[in-house]
């Protein structure tokens, strides 16, 4: 399991690769499903168009959700292990914000467990966007 | 007592602080505390609790040292 907030721009494929090779270290033929979310930061929302985004978080409590929530993950279905990195501070167009993999035998519970981490995180652990519009005007995004 | 008091986000700014530390000596709920941060205004019921790092409610009850933080609904992903 991990778990990782950063400020700095990733690759989530560079991400996947690296850990996938940890993973395989204990793991190799063992699971036979993985499954991937990326969230992305897009040039539009509520029918305006964004130039970036800032996310803040509660640091401590953010990090301490998501822990909480994988290893309900990890006890509610059948999975290896799970991975979430998530961006804060200034986030520009194209740039990935979240990174959610679950990998298990199966692939019925690595895509059920895997939605349910992006939906629990998306409701409940404590980030916020500040998007600044085309027109440089900037707003809170309502949840 | 000495309690930390957060807020984050939106709410930050219209409260305008970060943070804050109060002092008080009877038992206080959540609630008790926005009132005193924030000149009694009501507790909108969107607003979301945390105490100490865990989601709470307006009616618990906090203690010496404890983190109460008030953020509005949560937008990440």
């Amino acid at each position: 399991m991990k778990i990782e907030i950063t400020a700095n721009a990733f690759n989530p494929w560079q991400q996947l690769q690296s850990y996938e090779k940890i993973l395989n270290d204990k793991y190799a033929g063992v699971y036979g499903a993985a499954n991937i979310f990326v969230g992305t930061m897009r040039n539009y929302n509520e029918g305006d168009t964004v130039q970036s985004l800032f996310l803040e978080h509660y640091a401590g409590m953010t990090e301490n959700y998501l822990a909480k929530v994988s290893k309900i993950a990890l006890e509610r279905w059948e999975i290896i292990d799970t991975l979430i990195i998530h961006r804060v501070g200034e986030i520009h167009l194209g740039e990935t914000i979240v990174l959610i993999a679950t990998w298990s035998g199966h692939r019925q519970a690595a895509f059920e467990s895997c939605r349910f981490l992006i939906e629990e995180l998306k409701s409940h652990a404590p980030f916020w966007k500040r998007e600044t519009l085309q027109n440089n005007s900037v707003r809170w995004v309502k949840g | 007592m000495t309690i930390t008091v957060k807020f984050f986000a939106s709410l930050r700014e219209q409260v305008g602080k970060t943070e804050t530390q109060i002092e008080f000596s009877d038992s206080l709920t959540v609630n008790k505390i926005w009132q005193q941060v924030t000149a009694n205004k009501v507790l909108p019921k969107h607003i979301l609790v945390a105490v100490n790092q865990e989601y709470a409610s307006q009616d618990t009850t906090v203690k010496e040292g404890d983190e109460v933080a008030f953020f509005p609904p949560v937008t990440g992903g």
